[in-house]
């Protein structure tokens, strides 16, 4: 199995990236601060004001080593890519397939079943810690999950399932408040809200959705898929629709998972935020850092796959899904195993 | 897996120091510097052949000594760091 490698995150303002030798350098304020082998990492994610020599860029380009620059908010803004890796052929199965109006809708309906099934973990999970905090409507929404999962993968047309995606989203998310055990006062949630995020759930739920969806694209395009090309999510210009479909799976465990834990731990409080004039909430520098810290630290945790019967880091499963997901597509397998949390 | 690498490089001559700052270069290339002289590198074990060959030639045998620690995957819990400069985990959160 391929060794898991580290992401270099730079959010000091004003820092500039260059390279010396086969190693990054990072400069803030004209002082060496950080030097790293290439080799160690696998991406570079830069938040907000950071430069970067376009050596280092080659640098990173030759050794498949991919860079983002996000706003500070954690907005997509820019990637920077080497020659396109893989395999065309790879890449002519995964388009044909997108073509075949039936088939798509069965891996679409994989990756909502999983979903859905992950949410209902989650849910489970909260009931097993917490018996007695409001059971019946965690219970309820548990079942509807359960009975859900199973109309998703049954299903064939994909308005259908998308239709099943939605709904048991919305159940999930109005039961979700239930799962914050500590701080109720200051964080309390309401309903899924972005682009901006209204309350502190949600403002910390995208930035920890960004940074996953980072991981799943480079994940793709290691393996040589194309990310941009989905099937549960429809094509769009400049949208990473097939990350975002692998995501679904991951959403619960690496986002709400840990953002669950991060505040019933109390590790983050509510003095970590700020409101701007147009009602948006924004982390400030150092809850965000918290937050990468903590989703990097969970990369690190070992997992038995369920399906490949492999122990794996945490952080290694965007990348096992996108390859399980090629052998598919290249009809080396019966059929895409999605993830399925325990 | 983690490797410590430390040297000696006789400078008495002009060829000995050249030597050392092209030790020393290959080293930094791939690890990180923690003391003077002693490098950690986090390297698969074929990159290790590579980088152990580059240094054997690099050095002179009669002048020089070059020792080698395997500390094997579980490095973290055989290491412990006391005073100035500390040195950054390569496995763990990396955010500057």
């Amino acid at each position: 199995m391929k060794r898991m490698l580290n992401t270099l995150f730079v959010t000091t303002q004003g820092a500039y990236l260059s390279k010396k030798g086969d190693t990054v350098l990072v400069n803030i304020d004209r002082e060496v601060k950080l030097r790293v082998p290439i080799h160690t990492l696998s991406q570079i994610t830069c938040f907000g004001q950071i430069s970067m020599s376009p050596f280092l860029m080659g640098l990173c380009g030759e050794k498949g080593v991919s860079v983002s620059f996000l706003t500070e908010n954690g907005r997509f803004l820019a990637r920077v890519n080497g020659p396109v890796s893989g395999n065309v052929l790879l890449r002519k199965a995964q388009f044909e397939f997108q073509q075949k109006n039936g088939k798509t809708s069965k891996l679409a309906g994989k990756f909502v079943t999983a979903k859905i099934a992950n949410y209902r973990a989650v849910l489970q999970r909260a009931l097993r810690d917490n018996p007695e905090n409001k059971s019946d409507e965690l219970n309820k929404a548990s079942k509807y999950m359960k009975s859900s999962a199973f109309v998703a993968l049954e299903s064939e047309s994909l308005d259908i399932i998308r239709g099943i995606e939605g709904e048991a989203a919305r159940t999930y998310f109005s039961v979700f408040d239930h799962l914050i055990l500590c701080q109720k006062e200051d964080f309390k949630f309401t309903s899924r809200s972005k682009r901006p995020p209204l309350d502190k759930i949600n403002a910390m739920l995208s930035f920890a959705y960004t940074l996953l969806v980072n991981d799943v694209r480079s994940a793709l395009e290691s393996v040589g898929l194309d990310p941009a090309v989905g099937f549960l999510h429809s094509l769009r210009p400049g949208r990473p629709s097939l990350a975002l479909d692998i995501m679904e799976e991951l959403r619960p465990i690496f986002g709400d998972r840990l953002i669950l834990s991060l505040i019933n731990r109390k590790q983050i409080t509510s003095s970590g935020f700020k409101k701007t004039e147009s009602g948006a909430v924004e982390m400030n520098e150092e809850t965000r850092k918290l937050l990468i810290n903590a989703y990097q630290k969970r990369k690190q945790d070992e997992i038995i796959h369920p399906f490949t019967k492999e122990k794996i880091k945490f952080g290694l499963l965007p990348h096992l899904q996108a390859m399980l997901l090629a052998r598919f597509l290249r009809a080396e397998m019966e059929d895409y195993p999605p993830y399925f949390w325990k | 897996m983690l490797v410590l690498i430390t040297y000696d490089v006789n400078t008495q001559t002009k060829d000995g120091s050249r030597r050392l700052r092209k030790v020393a270069k290959a080293c930094e290339n791939v690890g990180q510097r923690v003391q003077n002289s002693v490098f950690e590198c986090l390297l698969e074990p074929a990159q290790w052949v590579e980088l152990k060959d580059k240094l054997l030639n690099l050095a002179d045998m009669e002048k020089d000594s070059l020792r080698f620690y395997y500390l094997g995957k579980n490095w973290q819990r055989r290491i412990e760091h006391f005073g100035s400069k500390p040195s950054y985990d390569p496995e763990g959160p990396l955010i500057v």
